[in-house]
This record gives structure tokens, sequence and C-alpha cells, in this order.
């Protein structure tokens, strides 16, 4: 096996270390080594955003980053959302708007809305609809998903 | 995934020496959409990742009166979000804004959409309506290949050895001229073209003085038909003139049949394509 790396980044603002093989993506480091398990694997192959994190101010898919890629730069997932204030307000409207049931696509949407609202803070349902084209739920439904997201952009 | 290493070279001659090493056993790493899943999924055997993103070149990005260079790993994001390609280049604007979703858009790359080599590739046929050129480095030194001659199959390209995509050159717009790129989907976003066309024409008062029109998904590789756009020259771009080059397209693609479509099926968007593509561009060609 090939020697594993070290890794330093910022992970949800903190300096950050982890080792990981040079085969590894950053939604396996970030899950096996940093022991953050919000961003889910889905599809592992870009297609669900179940993975999403913010990286350097950009949404990606982690599973299509590898983790020697992320050496000094810095990371949002989902556990960096809510502050030590409380739930984010996309995350208080997921719940309080039943946007989720399982629940294994909602950390991909949470971070997917948060760089919407960054980038957009009052989004349109098309805008919102276009933006999450790349993360897909199965139980559902967008409905209740995009209702949250222009909810918490009120807010 | 197989065990792989990963090298992050930082310059130009680092990374030909380092590609020239492993020849085949190694694959360049843009933005990773192709080639991370190809390698997770055992569709590329390699042995190594070349990460090029540290090389100045490859993420240079410049548009002036020379024209426009698009380093070859710059993410489609960046380039939809720099206003002078917007204003200057809206066919070019087609493409990188409906590749993928916005996660894909802050990631894929214009090279990496090339070097891929699927003949169903978004970028390619504007690339080619807009008469890019690739400027390739290698170990032997620098040369520049036409966008259109850069694919020869699925998959394969004409890089040899140790070669690698630096940037990408274009001329600057010509006056009075305008491209577009459609393609067909069966849903409106996340989706492989069925069929692509990318245009460019160039007006002379009412009369066509040039115009390039290629396409996606019809045959091994992407298409310029040339012929096509040559029947529009002199024209006044009217319906029969309009429908001669969509009939000439159509002739030109040998598409196959899969489960996105049959040929027939492919060579009748084809003609709907460059019809609808080039109502676009002449519209943006108008003053
Ligand atoms: C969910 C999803 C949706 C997608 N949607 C679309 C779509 O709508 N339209 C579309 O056209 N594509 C789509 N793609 C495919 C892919 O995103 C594009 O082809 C993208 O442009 C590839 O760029 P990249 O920078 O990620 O390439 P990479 O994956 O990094 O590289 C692609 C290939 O090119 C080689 N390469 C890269 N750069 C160079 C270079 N400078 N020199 C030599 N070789 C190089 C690599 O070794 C690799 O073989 C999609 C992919 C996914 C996962
Ligand atoms: S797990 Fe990454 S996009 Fe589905
Ligand atoms: S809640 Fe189950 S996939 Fe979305």
């Amino acid at each position: 096996m090939t020697k594993k790396l070290h890794i330093a980044c910022k992970i949800n603002g903190q300096p950050a270390e982890f080792l990981a093989e040079p085969r590894n993506s950053l939604l396996e480091a970030l899950r096996d080594e940093v022991k953050l398990t919000g961003a889910k694997e889905g599809c592992n192959n870009g297609n669900c955003g179940a993975c999403n994190v913010i990286l350097d101010g950009r949404l990606v898919n982690s599973c299509l980053v590898m983790a020697a890629e992320v050496e000094g730069k810095s990371i949002t997932t989902i556990e960096g959302v809510a502050t030590k204030d409380g739930l984010h307000p996309l995350q208080q409207c997921f719940l309080e708007g039943a946007a989720l049931q399982c629940g294994i696509c909602t950390p991909g949407f949470i971070v997917a809305a948060k760089a919407l609202l960054e980038k957009n803070p009052h989004p349109t349902e098309h805008d919102a609809r276009h933006f999450l084209a790349g993360n897909l739920c199965r139980c559902t439904g967008y409905d209740k998903i995009i209702r949250a997201v222009l909810e918490a952009a009120g807010k | 995934m197989k065990d792989i290493t990963y090298a992050a070279p930082k310059t130009i001659a680092e990374a030909t020496g380092l590609l020239n090493d492993k020849g085949d056993r190694a694959r360049i790493l843009a933005g990773g959409t192709d080639i991370i899943v190809q390698v997770r999924e055992g569709r590329r055997d390699i042995d190594a990742l070349v990460d090029v993103k540290h090389i100045a070149e490859v993420n240079e990005l410049t548009c002036d009166a020379k024209g426009l260079v698009i380093g070859a790993a710059v993410p489609c994001c960046v380039i939809y979000e720099n206003k002078a390609i917007a204003k200057a280049y809206p066919g070019l604007m087609d493409a990188v804004t409906l590749i993928g979703g916005i996660q894909i858009q802050s990631r894929a790359s214009l090279g990496g959409n090339l070097c891929n080599a699927s003949p169903a590739a978004d970028s390619i046929p504007v690339l080619i309506a807009l008469e890019g050129t690739c400027e390739i480095a290698g170990p032997k030194g620098n040369r520049s290949v036409p966008v259109e001659q850069f694919c020869t199959a699925p998959g394969k390209t004409v890089l040899g050895r140790g070669e690698f995509l630096v940037r990408f050159r274009f001329p600057p717009p010509k006056p009075h001229s305008g491209a577009a790129y459609l393609r067909f989907i069966p849903r409106n976003e996340m989706d492989i073209a069925v069929v692509g066309a990318g245009v460019a024409v160039q007006l002379d008062g009412s009369k066509c003085k040039s115009a390039r029109i290629a396409l996606a998904a019809v045959a091994p590789t992407p298409l310029l038909v040339a012929d096509a756009g040559a029947a529009l020259v002199g024209t006044t771009l009217d319906d029969a003139a309009i429908a001669k080059a969509a009939a000439i397209a159509q002739a030109a693609a040998k598409p196959i049949s899969d489960m996105r479509g049959d040929a027939d099926y492919r060579r009748h968007l084809v003609g709907v394509l460059v019809k609808r593509s080039l109502a676009i561009a002449i519209d943006r060609a108008k003053p």
C-alpha cells in the first residue's frame, strides 16, 4: 500500500490534520479519519449531492475530490452549519417543514442550500430548484425541501 | 479505489517529466469529475494521478483585445462568473453553465471535458465553433492543435507520451458575430447530451460572412461540419439557407443507436438543434 499522506487544512473554521491514503476521497477521509460522518455516501459518483461540502467557498461533491487535494484548504461540512446559539435557520426550517424522511440526503441539501444563500440571499423558487438540481432525494420529494429553503431565506 | 499515488507538480516541466516517466500508467487530475469516477469504477486502470492545479499556466484566465485564454484546469464556475467573458463569448456561456450541476461546475474544467474525449462532451462543439486552439506541452516542447483535431476516438486524443493540455486560445470575437450551444436531453439538467450543436456566425450587413457548425454525440468524436458552415456564406441566412445547412449537418452525422436515442432520432435532432442554435447565434450577431 502506498504511504499515507499527512494533510493539514481547516475544517469548520478549526485547523485540522489527518492521514489519508492517496486513493482516498475527501468524503472517505472526512468520515473515516476525521470522524465527521455528517456528509453521506449516496452514489459515490457525483450524482446525488449527499456528500456535499463547501471547499474554499465552492460547493463540491466530496466523493469527487481527492483527500490529498485539500492540503491548505478550508472546508465546511454539515457539522459546521449550526452555531453555539443553535440551529441554522435552514436546519430549523427543514425540521419545521418536515423536509426530510430518512435524512440521508439532508446534510447535502442543507450544505448546498447554505452555499446558495451565501451567494444569493433571496433566491426565487426557480433559482433554488436550479441550484439544488445536483441533490437527489428519494423519499421526501422536492416541494417541502424547496419550501424550507425559501422559508429560511426569508429569515 | 485501487491503490494509486498522487503528485502535484508546480511547473510544466515537472509535470511533463512525471507524465513521461509513467506513460499511460498516469492520468492528469483536473476537476476530477470524470477521472475519479473512472478510476474508482475500474474503467481506467492507472497507477498515478498527476494534479495539475498547482501549475500557474493551467489556471490562467484572460479576456482582452487579443482574445481569450483559458487555462486547461479553470473550472466552469470561474469562467461563467467572469463578466468580460460572459459579454464577449455568450456561446461559451451556454456550454459552461449546463455542464452538470453547481457542484460539478465548481470543479469541472474545459481541459478535462476535452481530454476525456467523450463524443457527447458539451463544451467541445462550441470550442470548435469559436475556433479554439489547444496549447500542448510535452517533453520535446510545445505544440498547438485546433480543437476539432484533438479527439481521435472515444476516450482518445492526440496527446502523446508525456504531453498534456496547458491552455486554450480563442481569437477575439469578430465584429457582428455570435455563437450558441444547444443540447437535447430528456430533462432540464444533469444528463448526457443525446445530440449537441455548437455554431458561430459572422454577419456582413444582411449577409453571412462566415459560419462554423459543430456537433456532439453523433460520431466517435466531436464533429466540425465545415460544409454546413460554408453553405451559409454569402446567403442572407433565410430559412432556405438554414434548412440547407441543417441538411448537410444531418448527412455528416454518423450517429449510433443506444439507450439515449436511435440513429434516426439523433439525425432528426441534428436538424432541429442546428436550426435553433443558428437562430440564437444570428440574433447575438445582430448589431
Ligand atoms: C454528475 C455529473 C454530471 C456531469 N454532467 C456533464 C454534462 O452535463 N456535460 C458534460 O459534457 N460533462 C458532464 N460531466 C462530465 C465531466 O464533469 C466533464 O467532462 C468535465 O468537464 C471534466 O472535467 P474535469 O476537470 O473534472 O476533468 P478530470 O476528471 O480531472 O479529467 C478528465 C480526463 O481528462 C484528462 N485531463 C484533464 N485535464 C487534462 C489536461 N490538462 N491535459 C491532459 N489530460 C487532461 C484526465 O486525465 C481525465 O482522463 C458530468 C459528470 C458528473 C459526475
Ligand atoms: S456520494 Fe457524492 S454525489 Fe453522491
Ligand atoms: S429524505 Fe430520504 S433521501 Fe431525502
